[in-house]
Protein backbone atom coordinates (compact mmCIF):
# COMPACT_ATOMS: atom_id res chain seq x y z
CA UNK A 1 0.00 0.00 0.00
CA UNK A 2 0.95 3.43 -0.81
CA UNK A 3 0.12 6.12 1.35
CA UNK A 4 -0.41 9.68 -0.30
CA UNK A 5 -0.11 12.56 2.31
CA UNK A 6 -3.44 14.23 2.77
CA UNK A 7 -2.99 18.22 3.47
CA UNK A 8 -4.69 21.66 2.19
CA UNK A 9 -2.44 21.71 -0.74
CA UNK A 10 -2.57 18.59 -2.06
CA UNK A 11 -3.79 17.06 -5.83
CA UNK A 12 -4.11 14.32 -4.17
CA UNK A 13 -7.46 12.88 -5.27
CA UNK A 14 -5.75 13.15 -8.68
CA UNK A 15 -2.37 10.47 -8.11
CA UNK A 16 -5.15 8.51 -6.51
CA UNK A 17 -6.58 8.06 -9.70
CA UNK A 18 -3.59 7.24 -11.61
CA UNK A 19 -2.43 4.90 -9.03
CA UNK A 20 -6.01 3.00 -9.24
CA UNK A 21 -5.69 3.13 -12.86
CA UNK A 22 -2.17 1.49 -11.98
CA UNK A 23 -4.01 -1.32 -9.95
CA UNK A 24 -1.98 0.03 -7.16
CA UNK A 25 -3.29 0.38 -3.16
CA UNK A 26 -3.53 3.01 -1.68
CA UNK A 27 -4.54 5.28 1.16
CA UNK A 28 -5.27 8.71 1.35
CA UNK A 29 -4.46 10.14 5.21
CA UNK A 30 -2.89 12.75 7.47
CA UNK A 31 -3.09 9.73 10.32
CA UNK A 32 1.14 9.16 11.43
CA UNK A 33 -0.02 5.75 12.13
CA UNK A 34 -1.02 4.68 8.68
CA UNK A 35 1.42 6.80 6.69
CA UNK A 36 4.02 4.72 8.92
CA UNK A 37 2.37 1.20 8.11
CA UNK A 38 2.85 2.15 4.23
CA UNK A 39 5.25 0.95 2.13
CA UNK A 40 6.14 4.37 0.77
CA UNK A 41 4.63 7.69 0.47
CA UNK A 42 3.32 10.29 -2.07
CA UNK A 43 4.21 14.10 -0.85
CA UNK A 44 2.11 16.11 -3.45
CA UNK A 45 1.11 19.32 -3.71
CA UNK A 46 -0.08 22.72 -5.50
CA UNK A 47 -0.36 25.98 -4.50
CA UNK A 48 2.34 28.40 -3.21
CA UNK A 49 4.60 27.81 -1.03
CA UNK A 50 3.83 29.97 2.24
CA UNK A 51 0.46 28.92 2.53
CA UNK A 52 1.43 24.98 2.34
CA UNK A 53 4.13 25.60 4.63
CA UNK A 54 1.48 27.15 7.16
CA UNK A 55 -0.73 24.35 6.58
CA UNK A 56 2.02 21.82 7.25
CA UNK A 57 2.81 23.64 10.35
CA UNK A 58 -0.17 23.97 12.14
CA UNK A 59 -1.21 20.59 11.36
CA UNK A 60 1.53 19.11 12.74
CA UNK A 61 2.36 17.00 9.50
CA UNK A 62 5.82 18.55 9.26
CA UNK A 63 6.93 16.79 12.30
CA UNK A 64 5.15 13.63 10.90
CA UNK A 65 7.29 13.74 7.43
CA UNK A 66 10.45 14.69 9.56
CA UNK A 67 9.78 11.34 11.50
CA UNK A 68 9.04 9.18 8.78
CA UNK A 69 11.94 10.21 6.26
CA UNK A 70 13.97 9.46 9.29
CA UNK A 71 12.53 6.01 9.95
CA UNK A 72 13.90 6.13 5.77
CA UNK A 73 9.85 5.31 4.22
CA UNK A 74 10.48 5.46 0.82
CA UNK A 75 9.06 9.29 -0.33
CA UNK A 76 8.11 10.61 -3.17
CA UNK A 77 7.98 14.21 -3.53
CA UNK A 78 5.48 16.33 -6.58
CA UNK A 79 5.71 19.46 -7.96
CA UNK A 80 4.87 22.10 -5.18
CA UNK A 81 5.80 18.52 -2.97
CA UNK A 82 9.01 17.75 -4.00
CA UNK A 83 10.13 22.15 -3.38
CA UNK A 84 8.76 21.60 0.32
CA UNK A 85 11.29 19.18 1.20
CA UNK A 86 14.20 20.90 0.26
CA UNK A 87 15.37 24.11 3.07
CA UNK A 88 14.45 27.79 1.56
CA UNK A 89 11.72 29.01 -1.23
CA UNK A 90 11.86 32.57 -2.40
CA UNK A 91 8.12 32.12 -2.94
CA UNK A 92 6.82 34.22 0.02
CA UNK A 93 10.54 34.01 1.59
CA UNK A 94 9.43 30.32 3.23
CA UNK A 95 11.49 28.09 5.27
CA UNK A 96 10.97 24.85 4.08
CA UNK A 97 10.89 21.34 5.88
CA UNK A 98 14.61 21.45 5.30
CA UNK A 99 14.72 17.10 4.69
CA UNK A 100 16.60 17.55 1.63
CA UNK A 101 19.73 20.48 0.64
CA UNK A 102 18.45 22.80 -1.59
CA UNK A 103 16.25 26.16 -2.07
CA UNK A 104 14.10 27.55 -4.43
CA UNK A 105 14.03 30.02 -6.73
CA UNK A 106 11.60 32.01 -9.37
CA UNK A 107 11.97 32.09 -12.94
CA UNK A 108 13.39 35.16 -14.30
CA UNK A 109 10.68 37.56 -16.42
CA UNK A 110 12.20 38.35 -20.00
CA UNK A 111 14.41 35.64 -20.73
CA UNK A 112 14.07 33.92 -24.31
CA UNK A 113 13.45 30.32 -24.95
CA UNK A 114 16.44 28.29 -26.52
CA UNK A 115 15.02 28.92 -30.35
CA UNK A 116 15.12 32.68 -29.30
CA UNK A 117 11.26 32.98 -28.93
CA UNK A 118 9.61 34.42 -25.56
CA UNK A 119 9.51 32.56 -22.38
CA UNK A 120 6.09 32.46 -20.48
CA UNK A 121 5.92 32.18 -16.90
CA UNK A 122 4.99 29.47 -15.69
CA UNK A 123 6.46 27.21 -17.31
CA UNK A 124 3.39 25.14 -18.40
CA UNK A 125 3.45 21.93 -21.18
CA UNK A 126 5.69 18.71 -21.62
CA UNK A 127 9.48 18.86 -21.54
CA UNK A 128 12.23 16.41 -21.87
CA UNK A 129 14.87 15.51 -18.93
CA UNK A 130 18.48 15.33 -19.34
CA UNK A 131 19.61 12.69 -17.04
CA UNK A 132 23.03 13.44 -15.21
CA UNK A 133 22.37 10.06 -12.87
CA UNK A 134 20.66 6.76 -12.99
CA UNK A 135 17.22 6.50 -11.00
CA UNK A 136 15.14 3.45 -10.68
CA UNK A 137 12.15 5.64 -11.07
CA UNK A 138 13.04 5.77 -14.90
CA UNK A 139 13.69 1.90 -15.33
CA UNK A 140 12.28 0.88 -19.09
CA UNK A 141 11.17 4.33 -19.34
CA UNK A 142 12.26 6.07 -23.25
CA UNK A 143 14.79 8.64 -22.81
CA UNK A 144 13.36 11.44 -24.67
CA UNK A 145 9.75 11.12 -22.93
CA UNK A 146 8.33 13.96 -22.00
CA UNK A 147 6.69 15.08 -18.85
CA UNK A 148 3.82 17.95 -17.80
CA UNK A 149 5.74 20.91 -15.75
CA UNK A 150 3.80 23.73 -14.25
CA UNK A 151 5.43 25.93 -12.22
CA UNK A 152 6.85 29.38 -12.00
CA UNK A 153 9.31 28.43 -8.96
CA UNK A 154 12.19 26.02 -9.49
CA UNK A 155 14.56 23.88 -8.04
CA UNK A 156 17.88 24.26 -7.04
CA UNK A 157 18.96 21.02 -4.96
CA UNK A 158 22.48 20.48 -3.52
CA UNK A 159 24.58 19.04 -6.95
CA UNK A 160 25.05 15.56 -5.74
CA UNK A 161 21.10 15.30 -5.56
CA UNK A 162 20.76 16.30 -9.09
CA UNK A 163 19.35 12.87 -11.40
CA UNK A 164 17.95 14.83 -14.16
CA UNK A 165 18.22 18.72 -15.73
CA UNK A 166 15.56 20.10 -17.81
CA UNK A 167 16.23 23.35 -20.49
CA UNK A 168 13.62 26.96 -20.68
CA UNK A 169 15.91 29.67 -21.87
CA UNK A 170 17.94 27.96 -18.95
CA UNK A 171 18.68 24.77 -17.15
CA UNK A 172 17.09 23.53 -13.79
CA UNK A 173 17.15 20.54 -11.49
CA UNK A 174 13.87 18.58 -12.65
CA UNK A 175 14.65 15.26 -10.46
CA UNK A 176 16.37 15.57 -7.79
CA UNK A 177 16.88 12.40 -4.68
CA UNK A 178 19.13 9.48 -3.77
CA UNK A 179 17.64 5.91 -1.77
CA UNK A 180 14.52 6.18 -1.70
CA UNK A 181 13.92 10.18 -0.92
CA UNK A 182 12.95 11.73 -4.30
CA UNK A 183 11.45 14.94 -5.74
CA UNK A 184 10.12 15.44 -9.54
CA UNK A 185 9.00 19.12 -10.44
CA UNK A 186 6.72 17.97 -12.96
CA UNK A 187 3.20 16.05 -12.65
CA UNK A 188 3.99 11.88 -13.30
CA UNK A 189 0.07 11.74 -12.65
CA UNK A 190 -0.24 13.84 -15.80
CA UNK A 191 2.10 12.83 -18.34
CA UNK A 192 0.49 10.19 -19.78
CA UNK A 193 1.93 6.65 -19.85
CA UNK A 194 5.57 7.33 -19.23
CA UNK A 195 4.12 9.42 -15.86
CA UNK A 196 2.37 6.52 -15.17
CA UNK A 197 5.44 4.06 -15.54
CA UNK A 198 7.31 6.70 -12.65
CA UNK A 199 4.85 5.77 -10.28
CA UNK A 200 4.39 2.20 -10.65
CA UNK A 201 8.41 2.13 -10.72
CA UNK A 202 8.06 3.87 -7.46
CA UNK A 203 5.49 1.34 -6.23
CA UNK A 204 8.22 -1.68 -7.29
CA UNK A 205 10.79 0.03 -5.73
CA UNK A 206 9.02 0.62 -2.21
CA UNK A 207 7.95 -3.19 -2.15
CA UNK A 208 11.24 -4.38 -2.57
CA UNK A 209 12.71 -2.73 0.01
CA UNK A 210 9.69 -3.52 2.21
CA UNK A 211 10.55 -7.18 1.72
CA UNK A 212 14.53 -6.67 2.11
CA UNK A 213 13.80 -5.34 5.85
CA UNK B 1 13.04 22.41 -25.05
CA UNK B 2 9.46 22.89 -24.02
CA UNK B 3 6.90 21.15 -26.59
CA UNK B 4 4.53 22.78 -28.35
CA UNK B 5 0.80 21.38 -27.11
CA UNK B 6 -1.27 19.98 -29.58
CA UNK B 7 -5.00 20.49 -27.50
CA UNK B 8 -8.04 18.52 -28.75
CA UNK B 9 -11.39 20.12 -28.14
CA UNK B 10 -15.01 18.72 -27.38
CA UNK B 11 -18.26 20.01 -27.41
CA UNK B 12 -21.25 18.52 -25.12
CA UNK B 13 -24.70 18.73 -24.80
CA UNK B 14 -26.22 16.84 -22.20
CA UNK B 15 -23.67 14.45 -21.28
CA UNK B 16 -23.14 13.66 -24.83
CA UNK B 17 -20.89 14.86 -27.71
CA UNK B 18 -22.83 17.28 -30.01
CA UNK B 19 -21.12 15.53 -32.82
CA UNK B 20 -19.96 11.96 -32.92
CA UNK B 21 -16.53 11.43 -33.58
CA UNK B 22 -15.02 9.39 -36.47
CA UNK B 23 -12.10 7.37 -35.32
CA UNK B 24 -10.44 4.61 -37.16
CA UNK B 25 -12.68 2.26 -38.54
CA UNK B 26 -15.14 5.12 -39.15
CA UNK B 27 -16.58 4.38 -35.71
CA UNK B 28 -19.40 7.07 -34.86
CA UNK B 29 -19.05 7.29 -30.97
CA UNK B 30 -20.73 9.94 -29.36
CA UNK B 31 -19.86 9.32 -25.74
CA UNK B 32 -17.41 11.97 -24.21
CA UNK B 33 -15.71 9.38 -22.10
CA UNK B 34 -14.56 6.87 -24.32
CA UNK B 35 -13.76 9.94 -27.29
CA UNK B 36 -11.33 11.21 -24.74
CA UNK B 37 -9.91 8.29 -23.58
CA UNK B 38 -9.19 7.48 -27.14
CA UNK B 39 -7.78 11.16 -28.07
CA UNK B 40 -5.58 10.53 -24.92
CA UNK B 41 -4.25 6.74 -26.17
CA UNK B 42 -3.87 8.91 -29.85
CA UNK B 43 -1.55 11.43 -28.22
CA UNK B 44 -3.12 14.16 -27.19
CA UNK B 45 -1.62 16.89 -24.99
CA UNK B 46 -4.45 18.22 -23.18
CA UNK B 47 -8.35 17.74 -24.02
CA UNK B 48 -10.55 20.65 -23.61
CA UNK B 49 -14.31 20.28 -22.66
CA UNK B 50 -17.03 22.74 -23.36
CA UNK B 51 -20.70 22.05 -21.99
CA UNK B 52 -22.62 24.01 -24.52
CA UNK B 53 -25.64 23.63 -22.78
CA UNK B 54 -25.23 25.21 -19.44
CA UNK B 55 -28.26 24.65 -18.27
CA UNK B 56 -28.92 24.14 -14.40
CA UNK B 57 -30.20 20.86 -14.83
CA UNK B 58 -27.73 19.86 -17.26
CA UNK B 59 -24.45 20.92 -15.19
CA UNK B 60 -24.99 17.62 -13.07
CA UNK B 61 -25.06 15.17 -15.68
CA UNK B 62 -21.88 17.30 -17.23
CA UNK B 63 -19.98 16.91 -13.84
CA UNK B 64 -20.46 13.08 -14.15
CA UNK B 65 -18.66 13.04 -17.49
CA UNK B 66 -16.13 15.41 -15.80
CA UNK B 67 -15.56 12.67 -13.30
CA UNK B 68 -15.30 9.99 -15.61
CA UNK B 69 -13.23 11.54 -17.64
CA UNK B 70 -10.63 12.27 -14.73
CA UNK B 71 -10.17 8.56 -14.43
CA UNK B 72 -9.90 7.85 -17.40
CA UNK B 73 -7.22 9.84 -19.27
CA UNK B 74 -3.35 10.84 -17.00
CA UNK B 75 -2.67 14.39 -19.34
CA UNK B 76 -4.48 17.76 -18.42
CA UNK B 77 -8.06 18.81 -19.20
CA UNK B 78 -9.77 21.32 -19.11
CA UNK B 79 -13.57 22.36 -19.07
CA UNK B 80 -15.89 25.78 -20.14
CA UNK B 81 -19.20 26.14 -20.43
CA UNK B 82 -21.16 28.16 -18.32
CA UNK B 83 -19.23 28.69 -15.41
CA UNK B 84 -20.12 31.75 -13.70
CA UNK B 85 -19.19 31.86 -9.96
CA UNK B 86 -16.20 30.16 -7.59
CA UNK B 87 -18.67 27.51 -6.50
CA UNK B 88 -19.07 26.38 -10.67
CA UNK B 89 -15.28 26.18 -10.73
CA UNK B 90 -14.78 24.47 -7.68
CA UNK B 91 -17.16 21.79 -8.40
CA UNK B 92 -15.56 20.74 -11.92
CA UNK B 93 -12.38 20.83 -10.94
CA UNK B 94 -13.51 18.75 -7.80
CA UNK B 95 -14.38 16.51 -10.60
CA UNK B 96 -10.94 15.83 -11.24
CA UNK B 97 -10.65 18.76 -14.12
CA UNK B 98 -7.00 20.50 -13.73
CA UNK B 99 -8.10 24.25 -15.40
CA UNK B 100 -11.20 25.96 -15.70
CA UNK B 101 -11.85 27.95 -18.85
CA UNK B 102 -13.77 31.12 -18.44
CA UNK B 103 -15.17 33.18 -21.26
CA UNK B 104 -18.32 35.28 -21.25
CA UNK B 105 -18.38 35.02 -17.62
CA UNK B 106 -14.79 36.89 -17.62
CA UNK B 107 -15.91 39.49 -19.68
CA UNK B 108 -19.06 40.03 -17.67
CA UNK B 109 -17.14 39.77 -13.96
CA UNK B 110 -13.59 40.07 -14.82
CA UNK B 111 -12.87 39.83 -10.69
CA UNK B 112 -14.25 36.53 -11.50
CA UNK B 113 -10.40 35.71 -12.76
CA UNK B 114 -8.78 37.44 -10.14
CA UNK B 115 -10.71 35.60 -7.37
CA UNK B 116 -10.33 32.21 -9.22
CA UNK B 117 -6.90 32.75 -9.57
CA UNK B 118 -6.49 33.35 -5.76
CA UNK B 119 -8.58 30.40 -4.48
CA UNK B 120 -7.26 27.64 -7.38
CA UNK B 121 -3.46 28.75 -8.27
CA UNK B 122 -2.88 30.31 -12.28
CA UNK B 123 -2.33 27.69 -13.30
CA UNK B 124 -6.24 26.34 -12.88
CA UNK B 125 -7.14 29.19 -15.05
CA UNK B 126 -7.32 29.79 -18.58
CA UNK B 127 -9.43 32.76 -19.92
CA UNK B 128 -10.94 32.38 -23.64
CA UNK B 129 -11.13 35.22 -25.96
CA UNK B 130 -13.59 35.23 -28.61
CA UNK B 131 -12.19 38.04 -31.09
CA UNK B 132 -13.58 39.72 -34.17
CA UNK B 133 -12.01 41.81 -36.96
CA UNK B 134 -13.92 45.19 -36.67
CA UNK B 135 -12.83 48.67 -38.14
CA UNK B 136 -9.90 50.30 -36.09
CA UNK B 137 -11.54 53.10 -33.90
CA UNK B 138 -10.71 55.42 -30.32
CA UNK B 139 -12.32 52.29 -28.52
CA UNK B 140 -11.03 49.31 -30.50
CA UNK B 141 -7.32 50.36 -31.64
CA UNK B 142 -6.27 47.23 -32.38
CA UNK B 143 -9.15 46.15 -35.11
CA UNK B 144 -9.61 43.41 -32.88
CA UNK B 145 -12.81 42.77 -30.79
CA UNK B 146 -13.73 40.60 -27.85
CA UNK B 147 -17.46 39.25 -28.70
CA UNK B 148 -19.51 36.59 -26.14
CA UNK B 149 -22.50 34.45 -26.75
CA UNK B 150 -20.23 32.51 -29.93
CA UNK B 151 -20.01 35.87 -31.48
CA UNK B 152 -23.57 37.32 -31.43
CA UNK B 153 -22.93 39.88 -28.95
CA UNK B 154 -20.47 42.78 -29.21
CA UNK B 155 -18.84 44.16 -26.15
CA UNK B 156 -17.02 47.04 -27.34
CA UNK B 157 -13.60 45.92 -25.66
CA UNK B 158 -10.31 45.92 -27.78
CA UNK B 159 -8.77 42.49 -27.54
CA UNK B 160 -5.13 43.06 -26.75
CA UNK B 161 -5.97 45.55 -23.83
CA UNK B 162 -8.67 42.83 -22.66
CA UNK B 163 -5.89 40.10 -23.08
CA UNK B 164 -3.22 42.16 -20.85
CA UNK B 165 -5.55 42.76 -18.20
CA UNK B 166 -6.88 39.68 -18.00
CA UNK B 167 -3.28 38.84 -17.54
CA UNK B 168 -2.94 40.72 -14.68
CA UNK B 169 -5.90 39.61 -13.05
CA UNK B 170 -3.79 36.88 -12.81
CA UNK B 171 -4.81 34.33 -15.60
CA UNK B 172 -2.59 31.00 -16.28
CA UNK B 173 -2.94 30.67 -20.12
CA UNK B 174 -5.08 32.57 -22.96
CA UNK B 175 -7.14 30.74 -25.79
CA UNK B 176 -7.38 33.15 -28.48
CA UNK B 177 -10.17 31.94 -30.81
CA UNK B 178 -10.67 34.01 -34.07
CA UNK B 179 -14.53 34.05 -35.05
CA UNK B 180 -13.37 35.25 -38.37
CA UNK B 181 -11.41 32.07 -38.95
CA UNK B 182 -13.09 29.60 -36.93
CA UNK B 183 -15.23 26.80 -39.00
CA UNK B 184 -12.85 28.54 -42.59
CA UNK B 185 -10.26 25.26 -42.06
CA UNK B 186 -8.23 28.16 -43.38
CA UNK B 187 -5.76 28.02 -40.59
CA UNK B 188 -5.48 30.12 -37.53
CA UNK B 189 -5.71 34.04 -37.57
CA UNK B 190 -1.69 34.31 -37.52
CA UNK B 191 -1.63 38.43 -36.78
CA UNK B 192 -4.30 38.19 -33.96
CA UNK B 193 -2.77 35.11 -32.45
CA UNK B 194 1.07 36.72 -32.39
CA UNK B 195 -0.05 40.22 -31.32
CA UNK B 196 -1.36 38.74 -28.42
CA UNK B 197 1.80 36.49 -27.53
CA UNK B 198 3.85 39.53 -27.88
CA UNK B 199 1.18 41.67 -25.65
CA UNK B 200 0.92 39.15 -22.63
CA UNK B 201 4.12 37.48 -20.57
CA UNK B 202 1.18 33.58 -19.96
CA UNK B 203 1.05 31.00 -22.93
CA UNK B 204 -1.23 31.59 -25.41
CA UNK B 205 -3.03 28.59 -27.16
CA UNK B 206 -4.18 29.50 -30.92
CA UNK B 207 -7.98 28.03 -31.54
CA UNK B 208 -10.00 28.65 -34.33
CA UNK B 209 -9.62 27.72 -38.04
CA UNK B 210 -7.55 24.80 -38.06
CA UNK B 211 -7.99 22.41 -41.57
CA UNK B 212 -4.54 20.79 -41.78
CA UNK B 213 -1.08 20.25 -39.86
CA UNK B 214 0.35 22.96 -41.49
CA UNK B 215 -1.89 25.76 -39.91
CA UNK B 216 -0.85 24.17 -36.58
CA UNK B 217 2.70 25.06 -37.68
CA UNK B 218 1.78 28.39 -38.99
CA UNK B 219 0.30 29.04 -35.45
CA UNK B 220 3.49 27.81 -33.06
CA UNK B 221 5.73 29.56 -35.62
CA UNK B 222 4.40 32.83 -37.54
CA UNK B 223 1.73 32.93 -34.80
CA UNK B 224 4.05 32.39 -32.14
CA UNK B 225 1.60 30.22 -30.11
CA UNK B 226 2.35 27.91 -27.03
CA UNK B 227 -0.27 25.37 -28.16
CA UNK B 228 -2.70 24.93 -30.88
CA UNK B 229 -6.74 23.56 -30.31
CA UNK B 230 -8.02 21.28 -32.69
CA UNK B 231 -11.67 20.27 -33.20
CA UNK B 232 -12.66 18.94 -36.94
CA UNK B 233 -10.02 17.99 -38.78
CA UNK B 234 -9.11 15.14 -36.09
CA UNK B 235 -12.97 14.75 -35.16
CA UNK B 236 -13.93 13.55 -38.65
CA UNK B 237 -11.07 11.59 -38.96
CA UNK B 238 -9.45 14.02 -41.70
CA UNK B 239 -5.60 13.44 -39.61
CA UNK B 240 -4.86 11.65 -36.59
CA UNK B 241 -3.09 13.56 -34.08
CA UNK B 242 0.21 11.47 -34.78
CA UNK B 243 0.14 13.34 -38.22
CA UNK B 244 -0.33 16.66 -37.02
CA UNK B 245 2.49 16.31 -34.75
CA UNK B 246 4.79 14.12 -37.48
CA UNK B 247 3.95 17.45 -39.74
CA UNK B 248 5.29 19.63 -36.80
CA UNK B 249 8.50 17.60 -35.74
CA UNK B 250 9.76 16.95 -39.72
CA UNK B 251 10.15 20.96 -39.27
CA UNK B 252 11.89 21.54 -35.98
CA UNK B 253 8.81 22.19 -33.77
CA UNK B 254 9.57 20.56 -30.49
CA UNK B 255 6.48 18.16 -29.26
CA UNK B 256 5.77 15.16 -27.17
CA UNK B 257 5.86 12.21 -29.11
CA UNK B 258 6.19 9.01 -26.73
CA UNK B 259 3.17 8.73 -24.71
Amino acid sequence: MLGIVDYQAGNHTSVARALRALDIPCVITNEPAKLQACVGLIFPGVGAAGQAMATLQSSGMAQTLKELVQSQVPLLGICLGAQILLEYSAENDTKLLGLVKGECRKFAQGLTQEDGSKRPIPHMGYNQLNFVADCPLFAKIAPEACYYFVHSYYMQPSKELIIATTNYGETFCSVYGRNGLWGLQFHPEKSGRPGLSILKNFYNYCQEISHAQ
Amino acid sequence: MLSKRVIVCLDVRRGILTKGIKFAGNQDIGDPVESARRYYEAGADEIVFYDITASAEARGIFLDVVKRVAEVIFIPFSVGGGLQSLNDMYAVLNAGAEKISLNSAAVKNPGLIRQGALEFGSQAMVVGLDVLQVPVTNSIPSGYEIVIHGGRLHTGRDAIAWAKEVADLGAGELCVNSIDADGTKNGYELTLTRRIVEAVPIPVIASGGAGAPEHLYTAVTEGLAQAALIASIVHYGEYTIAECKEYLAARGVPVRSTW
